[in-house]
């Protein structure tokens, strides 16, 4: 580990940096290349310990991560700057990429290329949607609650808030901590 | 100006609701700006999906093209604002108490009963974009039929091979031009 913190300035630049390569998701991987590997900022335990936080709160994994990497680093200004420096290049690509759509999209060779595109990231959120629930669709009482909120909310159109104000405290009260065997 | 509030609003409330990360709002997502308010067409949103699979950085940075497609530049900063934000102010409070309840029972329970909930939610979004980029009722036969078989195809290789999604998501649109146009 490194004692001395790093300044925002050098926060911002490694996390752009990541924000600039990391092509095609997986983007953990990435931050755990980077500021456990590289930089040495965290310890592999911290980092674990951030992205179970980052997981388990609403937002972004990656972003969450950023934010709580950041924060331990150089407290406010460095939460912001990693944040920032994973978001903005992103953001710069896709207002580009989205003004050639605006402009292009009816041209039936980019249309047709679109088409293919937007085929192919289905099939991406389906392979990512089987790779991590592996082990929920094996096991049926979690594939109940799968399926249940497919349906609620895919295809009944059940609004997000209301649907997991039904569905969570059931699925979380089902997997309540067990009670040791008696001691 | 009304419509820059109805982004924040939508785009306020996704932010707190992406639990297990931004996949999960996706239906909610797809509901709201196609259905509800008609900011962008459901092809324009499975393409700005797909754009945002290709971008570096967190994948979900394409909702700003949601926002520049409903109201210019102004609506782009104001709907990355409001997905980003809320959730990571509750991430950086959120990870000073967390250390005191590292030991607590239920912080497993809260992960392992909300696992399946969230793979509920991806798999509506597999469907809330693969509705109109995969399976589409006003393309003829032999479009869907190219569209499923690249969907399906990406999900095999995916599983198959240590692949570059990026990659595969272009060779999509490559296909799709040789493919797709005029048909």
């Amino acid at each position: 580990m490194n004692t001395s913190s790093p300044a925002p300035a050098a926060i911002f630049a490694a996390f752009f940096r990541i924000g600039v390569t990391s092509f095609g998701g997986g983007l953990v991987a990435y931050l755990r290349d980077e500021i456990v590997t590289n930089k040495r900022w965290m310890s592999e335990d911290e980092f674990l310990a951030a992205l179970e936080i980052g997981q388990t709160l609403p937002g972004l994994n990656s972003v969450n991560v950023a934010i709580i990497a950041g924060r331990k680093l150089a407290g406010p200004a460095g939460a912001i700057a990693a944040a920032l420096g994973l978001v903005i290049p992103g953001a710069v690509i896709l207002c580009i990429l989205g003004f050639l759509y605006v402009r292009f999209h009816k041209n039936p060779d980019v249309a047709a290329a679109l088409a293919g595109i937007a085929a192919a990231a289905v099939g991406l959120l389906l392979q990512v949607t089987l790779k991590i629930g592996a082990r929920q669709f094996l096991n049926p009482l979690d594939l109940v609650f799968v399926l249940l909120t497919f349906v609620l909310v895919g295809l009944c159109h059940v609004s997000l808030p209301v649907a997991l104000f039904l569905i969570a405290p059931c699925a979380i009260i089902l997997h309540r901590p067990r009670k040791e065997v008696s001691k | 100006m009304r419509e820059i509030v109805s982004l924040l609003n939508v785009f306020c409330l996704l932010s707190l609701l992406a639990v297990g990360g931004g996949s999960a709002v996706l239906p909610q997502m797809e509901h709201e700006t196609v259905t509800v308010h008609e900011w962008v067409s459901a092809t324009d949103f499975a393409t700005i999906y797909s754009l945002g699979q290709m971008a570096p950085g967190p994948n979900m940075t394409m909702v700003g093209l949601i926002g520049y497609k409903a109201s210019g530049l102004a609506g782009m900063l104001v709907v990355l604002l409001a997905f980003y934000l809320p959730s990571s102010f509750l991430t950086y409070g959120a990870s000073h108490i967390w250390d005191a309840f590292k030991d607590n029972p239920w912080r497993d329970s809260i992960q392992k009963g909300m696992a399946p909930v969230t793979i509920g939610l991806m798999l509506a979004g597999v469907h809330a974009v693969g509705k109109t980029a995969s399976y589409n009722p006003e393309h003829s036969l032999h479009f869907n039929a190219i569209t499923v078989a690249v969907g399906l195809a990406v999900t095999g290789i995916l599983f198959a091979k240590h692949i570059n999604p990026a990659v595969l998501i272009l060779v999509g649109g490559v296909v799709g031009w040789f493919c797709l146009r005029g048909v």
